[in-house]
C-alpha cells in the first residue's frame, strides 16, 4: 500500500524534526489556529446561541451562555414541533442501507475486475472509475419518471437505489486499489486447497478492510448531506431526511432563532463526530479514489 | 490456476449486482435524459423535433435570457472558488507539511475539514445569520445586493470545501521522497526553496486534478443557493445559477411551467460542457505524460 508506507515515512521525518519552539513554528501554529477559528467559529457560535433564550441571542451573539440565558427550549420545541426524531431516522436508514450495499457490492465487482483476465475487464474496470466523475443529477427527469414506474417515487428506496449508483463508482476504483496490493500467492494458495471463487474472496477479504472503511467513510458524506434527490424523489413528511427537514423546517420557523439554530445544530452533529473520529480514514479514501 | 470458463461465469456473478444498479439508476437516465432533449412531448406533442428544444433554449428571449445568465454566473462561481479555495488549500497543505508540525499536524488537518461534512443547507443558514444585519457583525445586506450576492454565496461554498482542496494537495505533498528533502536541506536550501524548487513542481499535477472536480462540482451546484435564495434565486436572477435553472425548468415555479423536455435538454448542455471539458483536461494530460517519456 503506498499510501501506508508513504505515511509512515512522513510519520518518521516528523519525529526526527521534532524541535524547540522558534519563530518559525510559532508563526505556523499562529496562522493555522487563525484559520482553525474562522473554520470552526462559526459553528460554534451556532452551537452555543441555540442553548441562549431569544433576547440573549439578540442581546450578546458572542457571549457564552450563563445561569439567566441558558434555555433549551429551542432543542424541546424542535424536538416536539418539528419531525426531528423521524427525519433521523430517515436519514440513518438511507444512509446506512446504500453504505452497505455500496461497499458489499463494490468490493464484490472490484475483486472481480482484479482478479480474472478477461477480455472486456479492462473496458468495464474504466465504465466504474468513468462514473467517479458522473453528474448523476442530470438523469434526474428520466430517475422520477423510473421511480415512479416501479411503484418507488417518494419512498426511502427510492433514495438508497439513486445513492447506492451514484456511489458504486468511486467505492470500485478505490476497492480495486486495495486489491491490487493482496499478494497473488494468498489467492493460489487457496485455489489450489480447493476453495471456491467466492470462498479465495472471503479469504483475502480482511486484508482489505482499510478499504472497506475508506469506501464507508467517502460515500457516507454526500448521502446524508444531500439536498436535491429528497427534494425531488421523496418529499413527503414520512419520508423527508435531516437535510430537507432542516430546510423545510428553518422555512417555517424563520422567526423562532433558538428552535432555528436548534435545528442547525442537531443536523449538522452526527456527521461531524463521525468524521472527527473516522477522519483518517476519510482522508485516506478521498485522496485515493479520486486521485486515480 | 483459473479456468477461463471459470474466470468468466465468475466475473459475472461479482460484477454484475454493482453493474445493473450503476447503469440503471445512473448512466441509463442520463442516456434517457439525451434522448427526451430531441422531443416535445409537452407543449404540442409533436414527438421528435431534432434540435428544436435546443434552438428555443438558446434563442427563445425569456428562456434564453435566464440560460445565459446562468451559466455566465455558474462561470463566476466557479471562478471565485478556484481563485480563493485552491491558494488557501495550498497554504494550509503546506504548513501542514512544512515539517514544524509534530503531533498537531492530524490534529489542525481533522479541525480544519470539519466545514465539508457539514449539508450545505447548513452552511448557508449559519452564514445567513451570521451576516444578518440584525447581529451587528456586518451592517451591509450582502445577499440583498445584485454585485455582493453571489460572491457572498460563493465565499460561503470556499469557506465550507477548503478543506477539499488542501486534503488533496496535503496527500500530494506528504508523498514527496523523504531523501530528496533531506539532500536539499543539507545542500542548505530554506524551507522556502524547497517548497517552490522541490515539493510545489512535484504536486502540479494535482493541480489540475482539483480545477476539473472543482468544476464538476460547482456546475453541479444547487443546495447552496436553493436553500439560501430558492428556486428563483435572487436578487433579480443574481444568484440564478444552472442548477437551480434547471430544477426550476423541469419542476417549475410560480411563474414557469414544468417542462420535462425542455429539462433534459438543459441537463444534456450542462453534462456535454462537463463532458468538453474533462475530456479536454485528459487529453492535455495524457499529451503532457507522453511528452515526458519521449
Amino acid at each position: 500500500m503506498t499510501t501506508v508506507t508513504t505515511e509512515l515515512a512522513h510519520e518518521s521525518r516528523l519525529t526526527r524534526e521534532r524541535r524547540r519552539w522558534n519563530v518559525e513554528r510559532i508563526a505556523v501554529h499562529a496562522v493555522l489556529v487563525a484559520f482553525v477559528a474562522l473554520a470552526l467559529g462559526p459553528i460554534l457560535i451556532v452551537i452555543l446561541n441555540s442553548l441562549k433564550t431569544t433576547p440573549a441571542i439578540f442581546g450578546g451573539p458572542f457571549a457564552l451562555p450563563t445561569a439567566e440565558t441558558f434555555s433549551l427550549a429551542g432543542y424541546e420545541r424542535v424536538l416536539t414541533r418539528g419531525n426531528f426524531l423521524l427525519n433521523y431516522r430517515n436519514s440513518l436508514i438511507v444512509t446506512l442501507v446504500s453504505v452497505v450495499l455500496t461497499v458489499g457490492l463494490s468490493t464484490l465487482a472490484a475483486f472481480a475486475l482484479v482478479e480474472y483476465r478477461v477480455r472486456f475487464v479492462p473496458l468495464l474496470a474504466g465504465l466504474f472509475i468513468v462514473g467517479v466523475m458522473l453528474p448523476i443529477r442530470l438523469g434526474t427527469i428520466p430517475l422520477i419518471q423510473i421511480m415512479i414506474g416501479l411503484r418507488l417515487m417518494d419512498t426511502l428506496w427510492a433514495l438508497i437505489l439513486v445513492y447506492t449508483a451514484m456511489s458504486i463508482p468511486l467505492g470500485v476504483t478505490l476497492m480495486m486499489t486495495y486489491f491490487r496490493t493482496v499478494p497473488g500467492e494468498l489467492k493460489e494458495a487457496a485455489r489450489v486447497d480447493g476453495a471456491s471463487e467466492f470462498r479465495t474472496f472471503s479469504i483475502i477479504l480482511p486484508l482489505v478492510r482499510p478499504g472497506l472503511a475508506a469506501v464507508a467513510t467517502v460515500t457516507m458524506l454526500p448521502i446524508w448531506n444531500d439536498l436535491w434527490f429528497p427534494l425531488i424523489l421523496a418529499p413527503g413528511k414520512a419520508n423527508q431526511t435531516v437535510t430537507l427537514g432542516v430546510q423545510q423546517f428553518v422555512g417555517q420557523f424563520l422567526n423562532d432563532y433558538p428552535a432555528l439554530l436548534a435545528a442547525l445544530t442537531l443536523g449538522a452533529l452526527p456527521l461531524v463526530v463521525l468524521f472527527t473520529i473516522f477522519s483518517r480514514q476519510f482522508i485516506r479514501g478521498l485522496s485515493a479514489g479520486y486521485g486515480k | 490456476m483459473i479456468r477461463p470458463a471459470t474466470a468468466r461465469r465468475s466475473l459475472l456473478i461479482f460484477v454484475l449486482p454493482a453493474l445493473a444498479i450503476y447503469l440503471g439508476f445512473a448512466v441509463l437516465p442520463l442516456l434517457i435524459s439525451i434522448f427526451m432533449s430531441l422531443f416535445d412531448t409537452g407543449k404540442s406533442g409533436t414527438g421528435f423535433i431534432g434540435l428544436g428544444n435546443y434552438i428555443y433554449l438558446f434563442t427563445q428571449p425569456v428562456v434564453s435570457a435566464r440560460f445565459w445568465n446562468a451559466l455566465f454566473n455558474n462561470f463566476k462561481y466557479f471562478a471565485i472558488h478556484v481563485a480563493v479555495e485552491i491558494p488557501i488549500g495550498l497554504l494550509l497543505a503546506a504548513l501542514l507539511t512544512g515539517g514544524t508540525l509534530s503531533r498537531s499536524e492530524g490534529i489542525y488537518r481533522t479541525l480544519l475539514f470539519i466545514p465539508a461534512t457539514l449539508s450545505v443547507v447548513i452552511v448557508g443558514f449559519i452564514w445567513r445569520l451570521i451576516i444578518n444585519p440584525l447581529w451587528g457583525l456586518v451592517g451591509f445586506p450582502l445577499l440583498g445586493n445584485q454585485l455582493t450576492a453571489l460572491p457572498t454565496i460563493s465565499l460561503m461554498g470556499v469557506w465550507q470545501y477548503v478543506g477539499i482542496p488542501m486534503v488533496f494537495l496535503y496527500s500530494a505533498l506528504i508523498a514527496v521522497p523523504n531523501d530528496v528533502i533531506e539532500a536539499a536541506r543539507i545542500d542548505g536550501a530554506s524551507p522556502w526553496r524547497i517548497f517552490w524548487g522541490i515539493k510545489f513542481p512535484l504536486i502540479l499535477p494535482q493541480f489540475g486534478l482539483i480545477v476539473i472536480l472543482t468544476f464538476i462540482w460547482t456546475f453541479n451546484g444547487f443546495d447552496l443557493v436553493f436553500a439560501l435564495n430558492g428556486s428563483a434565486p435572487g436578487p433579480n436572477y443574481s444568484t440564478d445559477i444552472l442548477g437551480t435553472f434547471f430544477y426550476r425548468t423541469f419542476f417549475g415555479s410560480s411563474g414557469q411551467v414544468a417542462d420535462l423536455d425542455l429539462g433534459a435538454t438543459v441537463a444534456t448542455v450542462i453534462f456535454t460542457l462537463m463532458l468538453c471539458v474533462t475530456t479536454a483536461y485528459f487529453w492535455l494530460v495524457q499529451r503532457r505524460l507522453k511528452a515526458h517519456s519521449a
